[in-house]
């Protein structure tokens, strides 16, 4: 049998014959294609791929954080630009014990025990106005230096376990991303195509103040981070830190508040300073 | 018979193009909607409470008169601001203006965020955002629709389209009314446009708003805020229905001419600030203004007003200026 179209002519087995030759092409580039990105083809045929190691937490960052960052005061700017007076603790959840240490906060006799770094603590330290500066100590390991006080935090991701000691004033810091795209064993997406955020949890506090004038946190407080990146249309950048700072001593409830950064062109306005007792 | 195998080639060919174009692009379509399924799309429906751990005073009693601190705004909207006089609020035909979309991050309601989906589909097509009687409801547009012309009305809602970004909606607002930023007089124009954020964080749902006028604003305004889901927050839309407060002569309007406003000046004295410093810019937004500022500033020798505003020491939302010794810590709202 023979079909005319036009001047040619068609066989109908022809057809069967390209049919089938199709569905085994089609097939077999369909069932490579997730094994590319396994890195399944490098083992050859009939020998198992070997795994590629998952990337780590610097090759696996869903967005970018590093680089300077400026605080932009124009949320509760009379109790962050400076030192509110004693005994002002609008907004803070706080108990009856923690206005009792708050009145009884002396500057001058913090600066004399070498204790003027109690408010640059991480919960009150990233409320300061200050500069950041995030880079990437290693692999594993976001550093996040601020100029107000001269303090560095780093936020260890991995199986990072706190060494057992005294406590210390940016504490101990776990980070993981949350990020809810892309296949497990497959490799990351391009930067600009990624999304998710950190969340970092800090614990192992001295204790400190959540504000200048002297509203305390214990050494039982956890804080609890989330920053997301923001990209606007405008080409500006911001990181929003989502903070949320639990305290069975001082507060009656969980202290949630948001803060903002501005990204800057490159450290030229970096301005360390040492500690303010005031 | 040569030309047969021509054909017969040729007709292979192009069904095996045919074939194996289709199935990859059947495949990226699934690919991109399972991807939606797997983990661009964020429940954000619920109620959210505004638990005003940040900006109390702004938010809830209202800002002090003369108080721009911390606003990146210009002169215009300083002598805008400066006319103002509270009571004007007061005014019947005032009474039931709704605050402008802004208002979410900036006041002091809670929130409920209802997804409005495709029966069909399933696909998130709006979320509709209601507070309480002054603040106008907003909606999220997120079916890809375009904004309307640039000479279609404004509203105290303005027009607002979303997209996702990951897990967060990321979202633009334009044809909005003039309003007010804060309840002191501080405004934004009709020209204003509004980029927002949406991020929950397992049962916290930060908003941003990044707020561009032209008009009255040196730098984009930044401002978030937090809430919390809770069930059991009211959130109830209410009739706003007019009604006289304060008995006036016909035509009388509050106001303050340029220049003879009183108060302006309050503010700064009460907590020993430079005027200039509590007169906004954007400049004083910046860490390097605070460490101009400290070199000068001495703090009040004690706290007067609103000291405990929002606190766990006192009933919440009591404007009382000192916390009561001795006051039971009120119950975790």
């Amino acid at each position: 049998m023979k079909w005319e179209v036009g001047k040619f002519t068609v066989r109908p087995c022809a057809i069967a014959i390209a049919l089938l030759v199709a569905c085994i092409v089609s097939e077999s580039l369909m069932a490579q294609a997730p094994a590319r990105g396994q890195g399944g083809g490098r083992g050859g045929r009939g020998q198992p791929a070997p795994a590629d190691p998952p990337p780590t937490p610097r090759a696996a960052a869903p967005i970018d954080l590093t680089g300077y960052w400026v605080s932009v005061i124009t949320e509760d700017w009379r109790w962050r630009m400076v030192t509110p007076p004693k005994g002002d603790y609008v907004s803070l959840p706080i108990n009856a014990e923690a206005k009792k240490v708050a009145d009884s906060w002396d500057p001058a006799k913090d600066t004399g025990a070498g204790d003027q770094c109690k408010a640059y603590g991480a919960p009150g330290l990233m409320r300061l106005p200050t500069r950041l500066h995030i880079t990437w100590q290693d692999d594993t390991t976001l550093k996040v230096e601020t100029d107000a006080g001269t303090q560095t935090r780093l936020l260890h991701f991995g199986d990072w376990k706190a060494p057992a000691g005294d406590p210390s004033r940016q504490g101990s810091t776990t980070a993981q991303w949350e990020t809810r795209q892309g296949r497990r064993g497959q490799p990351p997406p391009p930067l600009e195509q990624r999304f998710g955020n950190l969340k970092t949890v800090t614990s192992g506090l001295m204790a400190g103040y959540l504000r200048k004038n002297g509203v305390p946190f214990s050494e039982k407080t956890t804080l609890t981070e989330y920053w997301d990146l923001l990209r606007p249309a405008s080409g500006e950048q911001w990181i929003v830190v989502t903070t949320v700072v639990e305290d069975p001593t001082y507060l009656t409830r969980t202290w949630i508040t948001s803060l903002n950064f501005k990204k800057e062109a490159n450290g030229s306005k970096w301005d360390p300073s040492s500690c303010e007792a005031s | 018979m040569k030309r047969h195998r021509h054909i017969t080639v040729m007709a292979a060919s192009l069904v095996l193009l045919v074939t194996v174009s289709s199935r990859a692009s059947a495949q990226g379509g699934v690919e991109a909607a399972a991807a939606a399924i797997r983990g661009t799309v964020t429940d954000l429906a619920g109620t959210w409470a505004n638990r005003l751990h940040e900006d109390w005073i702004e938010r809830a009693p209202g800002p002090h008169i003369g108080d721009y601190s911390g606003l990146p705004i210009n002169d215009e909207a300083r002598a805008y601001a400066d006319l103002y006089q509270v009571s004007m609020q007061n005014m019947p035909e005032r009474q039931c203006i709704l605050y402008t979309s802004q208002y979410i991050v900036m006041g002091p309601q809670n929130l409920r965020i209802e997804p409005e989906v495709d029966p069909i589909s399933g696909a998130i097509v709006a979320l509709h955002m209601t507070g309480t009687v002054d603040r106008a409801s907003h909606t999220v547009w997120m079916d890809g629709r375009p904004h309307p012309s640039k000479n279609a009305p404004h509203s105290a809602g303005g027009f607002t389209t979303g997209v996702w970004q990951g897990g967060m909606v990321a979202a633009q607002t334009t044809h909005l009314k003039a309003g007010l930023v804060w309840r002191n007089g501080v405004p934004h124009s009709d020209q204003a446009t509004i980029t927002e954020y949406y991020a929950r964080h397992g049962d916290l749902l930060t908003i941003t708003m990044i707020l561009n006028d032209p008009i009255y604003y040196e730098e984009p305004f930044i401002r978030n805020a937090t809430f919390e889901l809770d069930p059991q927050t009211r959130v109830l839309p209410e009739p706003c229905e007019p009604q006289v407060e304060i008995p006036r002569a016909p035509g009388e309007v509050p106001h303050y001419l340029p220049g003879e406003n009183p108060y302006l000046r309050e503010f700064a004295e009460m907590f020993n600030l430079p005027l200039e410093a509590v007169r906004g810019g954007a400049a004083t937004t910046y860490p390097e203004y605070g460490k101009k500022l400290r070199a000068t500033y001495k703090p009040p020798a004690k706290c007067t007003v609103y000291c405990c505003g929002g606190t766990g020491l006192t009933v919440p939302n009591t404007n009382n200026a000192a916390c009561r010794e001795g006051d039971a810590p009120a119950p975790t709202p």
